[in-house]
């Protein structure tokens, strides 16, 4: 099983960046009736989200991000040993994102910078990899940043998926201190189901050609091409409802951990109908669960992350336990519980 | 339980008629991916069972469902 137990590392600061256009789904899709739009709505709880334009890459909202951090946060960065960056909407096919963003952030030439290609599931499992490079005694400080570009991905006129995604970007401060306490991971990925959600061309395996970028007709009138992402969300929700809820109490039980002793569950922002069924399914009160999919959509490896600078800033004071999972595109499936102490939490900035 | 269920299956698809136990529900007007979705959420918070894909690709009619619930409960 991959379980791992931290001491005394946790998180410093967080910080997150979204788009200055806001993108309404009940009256800007054109491509549906507002009747449709209107079902789509109720059903996913997404009432706007945040689109990037043409010139603005994931990694520009964790440069946003990141500077507002290590900024206000006063952090020295030659302290920073080490950049992660997770996204699956990167730069570059090559080099790595992270390594352009240890330059423009001015960090050192003695930090790892790298990425990781993960989505849902990103934050939890780049957090576990974050915090086991701190039980390094040379590693001070580690920034780890999610981004995405997800309108960039999906297209508008698939009903799936047109009005679900939305785009932001977070920078996460790692690093040592007595009050963290003890923390647990439970990470798992299921290979099996990689077509759930996937993209089939532009890589090695389907190259890029004139045929793929044709936007095509399929199943239930969903249109997209080749080149823009697919989603089986039945396939999906069955996935999350069976597993999350296990990956919680193994967790819960890794860790000793009541689920009645934990302050706050910050969940992957999938869509409401998913979301509040894991709430009724695991019998969690409601002012224990935040949400911030109404005003940001699912923003992928990003949405628990920006939940907590977007709902929990006036409510993570003093200790609390809190638990996060992240779940999807994989299937990759992450859940932690973290002992949270007075982080320091940015305000979303807008660019 | 079958009583029970066709009420509830009834008001989860929001129903003008009350649902009957030989009715093939992907024929329903209002049945799509949406409808699915309540369906497989009802089912798993009332009696606990996530019916998985490829069996519900098999059923037809309601009874199908009220079945399957039985034999898995």
């Amino acid at each position: 099983m991959a379980s791992f137990t931290y001491t005394n590392i946790g998180i410093a600061g967080l910080s997150a960046a979204v788009p200055k256009y806001v993108y309404r789904n009940l009256t800007d899709n054109n491509n549906f009736t507002a009747e449709d739009a209107s079902a789509i709505v109720e059903k996913t709880g997404i009432l706007e989200r945040r689109v990037a334009d043409e010139a603005t890459c994931a990694s520009d909202l964790c440069f946003a991000a990141s500077e507002q951090l290590l900024n206000e946060m006063n952090i020295d960065r030659t302290e920073i040993d080490a950049l992660i960056f997770i996204s699956q909407t990167p730069d570059f096919r090559m080099p790595a994102t992270g390594i352009i963003l240890q330059h423009r952030l001015n960090l050192p030439k003695s930090c790892l910078a790298f990425d990781i290609n993960l989505g849902c599931s990103g934050f939890v499992v780049g957090l576990n990899l974050a915090y086991s490079l701190l039980q390094q005694d040379s590693v001070r400080k580690v920034l780890l940043l999610n981004g995405e570009t997800r309108t960039k991905v999906y297209s508008f006129k698939d009903r799936q998926t047109g009005f679900l995604f939305g785009d932001a970007g977070t920078a996460c401060l790692v690093d040592k201190n007595q009050k963290y306490g003890q923390s647990w991971f439970v990470l798992d990925s299921d290979g099996a189901k990689s077509d759930y959600i996937s993209i089939k061309t532009g890589g090695y395996r389907y190259p890029s050609n004139p045929d793929s970028f044709i936007e095509r007709e399929r199943e239930n009138g969903r249109i997209y091409s080749d080149e823009q992402g697919y989603m089986d969300g039945a396939g999906v929700f069955e996935f999350v409802i069976t597993e999350v809820p296990r990956s919680i109490k193994r967790t819960l039980q890794f860790a000793g951990v009541e689920k009645e002793q934990v302050d706050y569950f910050v969940f992957h922002q999938a869509n409401k109908f998913m979301n509040e069924h894991l709430n009724r399914k695991l019998k969690l009160e409601a002012d224990k669960v935040p949400f911030s999919l109404q005003k940001f959509g699912n923003t992928s490896s990003v949405s628990v992350p920006i939940t907590i600078v977007s709902e929990l800033s006036e409510k993570l004071s003093g200790v609390n336990k809190v638990l996060i999972s992240g779940f999807g595109v994989g299937l990759s499936l992450g859940t932690a519980i973290l002992t949270i102490d007075n982080p320091w939490l940015g305000k979303i900035s807008e660019i | 339980m079958e009583t029970k269920f066709l009420e509830q299956f009834t008001e989860l698809l929001e129903m003008e008629q009350p649902v009957k136990l030989n009715d093939i529900f992907r024929e329903y007007e209002n049945w799509d991916s949406l409808a699915y979705l309540s369906v497989i959420s009802f089912v798993d918070e009332e009696y606990g069972i996530v019916i998985p894909r490829e069996e519900f690709g098999k059923m037809k009619t309601v009874k199908d469902i009220i079945d399957f619930i039985a034999a898995n409960s």
